[in-house]
């Protein structure tokens, strides 16, 4: 219990430390991105990306995983990320480390969509 | 509807169920392969399996010209680890067509990732075919990272846009276009208003009785939406083709033939010289089909077409490599 009310304590802490730092105009420091650094995964099987919608804290960097056989990007339809092709078992990953909804498609195949929400 | 054979699966995504002139609309399976005679834009189409009854003297015309598609060299995968030597049997059954095709047209995915050493393995394996002239559209594949930039650079000599090109061959008008860049979030194909645009001046001057025949990678027609298999803006192309009495609308990317009749305008995709997919809706994804090694051969293949001269027919032939 000790150790888990350490790490909410800690997370507070980030939190009230990044709502300052973005109240006096300061991008977020590699330090703060670094504590609160968290992964997630996409994958990508039978042509569609799951989970299709991903809710997320800033500051995650999420991994998407082709396991088609056929190849696929990964491609933010607001231009804010932009993978290569994707062969199966390749990866590509992007840090979130701005609240807001990310849309994205493979450019090969556009029926593909998916969302990324950073809160 | 008329009766489907036993080979052949009829499809009928428009509801519309007419046997407008008399056609046959049919899907044949990619293992049964067709010949199709088209005649002042109705198309008949027979099954392989009967090519005995065919009458040769009615296939020859004065022009033929092979379709290949889908090669995907680079693809290494189960559905098939040898890609180039199944493209090389489609040049190997071209090369042994009793009349020679004078050219072959190929409807993209030409390569699996757009890597230029896919590139010039197809070239190198294209080169030995009877036939020199070879014209190419892109596929979704062939244009992965850069927009078609590569492609063009290759391909793209003395085409406008993105691409896209029109010539004669013997009074019959082709016209290749693309539709497989700048596609949109949740979209299909897309031709875009610039080449739309240049499709209906180039077709303007062309008088009524000249047979047209369009060739683009994605299918433009609805073939099954929810797999991306149409085009978004293809009605708008159709429309300036209207006035036409014989038009061929011949695409690629859905790796199965499949055939349909629309007033004056048949469509016909090509098998794949690489792999299979699925029929429409028939897996959980349109990726490669798994086949036994020893009937791939028959699920892939080449499109042999003969233009006849007077009657404004096209023979579509699909022969499959194994």
């Amino acid at each position: 219990m000790r150790r888990k009310f350490t790490r909410i304590g800690l997370a507070a802490a980030v939190v009230a430390w990044l709502a300052m730092t973005a109240a006096v105009g300061h991008v977020g420091g590699a330090a703060a991105q670094e504590k609160a650094a968290t992964s997630a995964a996409v994958k990508i099987d039978n042509f569609s990306f799951g989970p299709t919608a991903l809710t997320v804290p800033v500051g995650t960097t999420v991994t998407w995983t082709n396991r088609d056989d056929i190849p696929h990007t990964v491609v933010s339809t607001d231009g804010v990320f932009k993978s290569k092709a994707l062969d199966t078992d390749d990866k590509f990953s992007f840090l979130f480390s701005k609240p807001g909804t990310y849309p994205y498609f493979c450019s090969i195949h556009p029926k593909m969509t998916g969302q990324v929400i950073v809160q | 509807m008329s009766q489907n054979k036993k080979d052949e699966i009829l499809h009928d995504h428009n509801r519309d169920g007419i046997d407008r002139r008399g056609f046959l609309k049919c899907m044949a399976w990619a293992g049964t392969g067709a010949l199709c005679v088209m005649q002042g834009g109705v198309l008949k189409s027979y099954s392989m399996s009967r090519a005995n009854e065919w009458n040769a003297a009615k296939m020859a015309g004065e022009l033929s010209f092979a379709q290949i598609s889908d090669s995907h060299m680079g693809f290494n995968k189960a559905a098939n680890p040898d890609v180039a030597a199944t493209l090389q049997a489609a040049v190997d059954k071209i090369n042994a067509l009793s009349v020679p095709p004078e050219f072959l047209l190929h409807t993209g995915d030409i390569s699996h990732l757009a890597r230029p050493e896919e590139f010039d393995t197809v070239d190198q394996i294209v080169k030995g075919a009877v036939a020199k002239d070879v014209f190419f559209v892109p596929g979704e594949h062939d244009v992965i990272g850069d927009e078609g930039k590569q492609y063009r650079d290759r391909y793209g000599k003395g085409t406008q846009g993105e691409g896209w090109y029109s010539f004669e061959k013997k009074g019959v008008h082709f016209i290749g276009l693309v539709n497989v860049v700048n596609l949109k979030a949740g979209g299909l194909g897309n031709l875009g208003g610039e080449q739309l645009e240049w499709l209906e001046a180039d077709v303007k001057r062309l008088k009524t009785s000249t047979p047209i025949v369009v060739f683009a990678h994605i299918p433009l027609w609805s073939v099954y939406p929810e797999w991306g298999w149409g085009t978004d803006d293809s009605a708008q192309a159709l429309s300036y083709l209207k006035k036409f009495g014989s038009v061929s609308v011949l695409n690629g990317h859905i790796h199965q033939i499949m055939q349909k009749v629309e007033g004056n305008v048949t469509f016909h995709t090509a098998a794949s010289t690489a792999f299979p997919q699925p029929q429409p809706g028939k897996a959980d994804s349109p990726g490669p089909m798994k086949v036994p090694a020893e009937q791939l051969r028959s699920f892939l293949g080449i499109t042999e077409v003969n233009f006849v001269r007077g009657q404004h027919a096209l023979a579509i032939v699909d022969s499959q490599l194994g």
